[in-house]
């Protein structure tokens, strides 16, 4: 080799050029994976779901005009809260359901895992993605129906002020307050928290049997089953652990059930917080705990079961 | 298949770990009301086979709504009989909505029992009157109820002690109740005052009455409305009490 041959081959060190070490753990590619799982969930129209419910909302509104303000409220609220809840646990479940088997349909999961992409972070960037969607559809529903609420008080509390222009100021303020009171409540911000949870939780626990179900419509079915399962939980737990009486057959399903699966009815809330029950820091704390237990024991049993897949 | 085992023992280890947590929970949740209603036959029975799983699964408040407005066009229809079965699912349903619990007893003690005593289709007035009063213990019955689902809360003790003076006319009744809603959190501030002037028609506890009016009346000005002033001048007359010992406020003749 000469010095002019030197000269016009050799490249000066570039350490950009290196290949980077593979990280075991990456923040950057779960995050891809989110919002790729987001992005497809979007273009599925899942969206429209709060199409219905500003439909419902505004239906209802029109509707409840010819009762009483307390009952119009506690109507509003009730099927509001309600039909948030409905459509974050169908969300939860229908969209998760689809999640896995599609991306193993399609051969997208081929894709990203023959890269280096560890199986943890593909579930947990999917799981991630889900719970994006649910906490977007959550707000959007929660501020449409805040935002009725604030609009039927101001009719209201206008109708009061008009009718009662000639009583005392003590009396119309009374009756202002009353109409305040009855419409929007500080608690029913924690209640919509733990509704959420409770889709998180139902998420999770699809997302796990996803990775043993054999089809999306089996997922679905399974948690539907689950869903009932697991407001009853409760009551089979209670009946296990407190009474004697029944066979070895119920005892031993009763057990199975109250161990298997998740009280559900614990983040039924928000009936009695429309009902003016308060929500003490300690319920809500306990509460939110507890969904956030399920969702993560959960996610790692996916985590886990999705590992042993074969592919 | 041995992971889904793992998993599955995972799940039982798991499950052993969060009963006495799920337990202490639905214990503190139930002493602060919530989870108030039990799914047990009873309610099935009562709500039919479509409500009982729908309030299973979560969507109790929208049934009982659902209800409640099929209630309020069976009392357009005047159909009271249709409107009491459903009053009580609804409340079965949801024990802790004071409205319903009110409503439920304003439905049978002022309108059914109204309507009741104009029935046109029946001409003996004692079995109109028997009818009336049967409407009247219907209200009674869901307030008493709602009051034993609501024991924290003034309203419904409000609704019955309103229920005792203006359908049975029983002052003793409507002074206790207005009493015992004087005693909770968030109570109406007149709540003490009609508890002493209803007690103020009772005969042998006047002296009660007056004890009661008149440590309201040296509250302060605030208190000091006519009424009392005319219930305070009425038992100053009936129990003799000395003219130093009277208030200065005068509003009916001596």
């Amino acid at each position: 080799m000469t010095d002019g041959e030197n000269a016009s081959t050799l490249q000066p060190f570039d350490a950009s050029t290196i290949p980077k070490r593979h990280r075991a753990f990456s923040l950057s590619r779960i995050l891809a994976i989110t919002s790729n799982t987001l992005t497809e969930l979007t273009r599925l129209k899942v969206f429209y779901v709060l199409l219905v419910f500003g439909l419902l909302l505004i239906g209802s509104s029109i509707f409840m005009a010819q009762f009483s303000f307390q009952q119009e409220f506690q109507i509003l609220k009730d099927v509001s809260l309600g039909a948030i809840s409905m459509f974050t646990s169908l969300l939860a479940i229908v969209a998760t359901a689809r999640m896995l088997p599609r991306d193993i349909d399609d051969r997208t999961v081929y894709t990203i895992l023959a890269k280096p992409v560890p199986r943890f972070e593909y579930v947990v960037g999917k799981i991630a993605g889900v719970l994006l969607l649910l906490a977007i559809s959550t707000l959007v529903m929660a501020a449409a129906f805040m935002a009725v609420l604030y609009m039927r008080e101001q009719a209201v509390l206008q109708a009061t002020a008009k009718q009662m222009a000639s009583a005392p100021p003590d009396q119309l303020a009374d009756a202002l307050r009353a109409v305040r009171a009855s419409a929007f409540n500080a608690d029913l911000i924690p209640g919509i928290i733990i509704i959420f949870l409770k889709a998180c939780l139902l998420t999770a626990l699809t997302l796990f049997v996803s990775t043993f179900a054999t089809s999306t419509i089996f997922t679905i079915v399974v948690m539907v089953f689950i869903y009932f399962i697991g407001h009853l939980e409760a009551t089979a737990r209670e009946y296990w652990l407190t009474a004697h009486g029944g066979g070895l057959v119920t005892r031993v399903f009763l057990a199975i059930v109250a161990l298997l699966f998740p009280d559900l009815q614990a983040f039924n809330l928000v009936d009695d917080i429309v009902a003016g029950t308060v929500i003490s820091m300690a319920v809500f704390t306990k509460t939110a705990l507890l969904g956030i237990f399920y969702t993560v024991i959960y996610t790692l049993l996916a985590v886990f079961v999705f590992y042993g897949k074969e592919l | 298949m041995t992971r889904g085992l793992i998993a599955l023992a995972v799940l039982i280890v798991m499950g052993l770990l969060k009963l006495p947590v799920e337990r202490d929970l639905a214990a503190l949740h139930r002493q602060e009301h919530f989870r108030g209603v039990e799914f047990n036959l009873d309610l099935r029975e009562k709500i039919g086979q479509l409500g009982f799983i729908a309030a299973l699964s979560g969507f109790r408040a929208i049934v009982a709504d659902a209800l409640f407005i099929q209630a309020h066009a069976a009392w357009e229809n005047t159909q009271w009989g249709r409107m009491l079965l459903l009053f009580r699912q609804i409340t079965a349903l949801q024990p802790r909505v004071l409205l319903f619990w009110d409503t439920a007893a304003w439905h049978m003690a002022w309108n059914a029992s109204v309507a009741a005593m104009n029935d046109t289709n029946q001409p003996r007035q004692a079995l109109r009157v028997k009818a009336q009063r049967e409407y009247f213990a219907l209200g009674k019955d869901f307030l008493e109820r709602g009051i034993k689902n609501n024991p924290d809360r003034p309203e419904l003790y409000e609704a019955l002690a309103r229920l005792y003076k203006e359908k049975y006319k029983d002052h003793e009744r409507t002074a206790e109740y207005y009493a015992k809603a004087a005693t909770l959190p968030e109570a109406a501030p007149w709540d003490r005052r009609f508890s002493a002037y209803e007690l103020s028609y009772c005969e042998g506890r006047e002296r009660e009455a007056y004890e009661r009016l008149r440590s309201l009346y040296d509250e302060g000005q605030k208190e000091r409305l006519p009424t009392l002033i005319k219930r305070l001048n009425f038992l100053e007359d009936k129990l003799a009490i000395p003219a130093d010992q009277r208030i200065p406020d005068r509003l009916i003749k001596p």
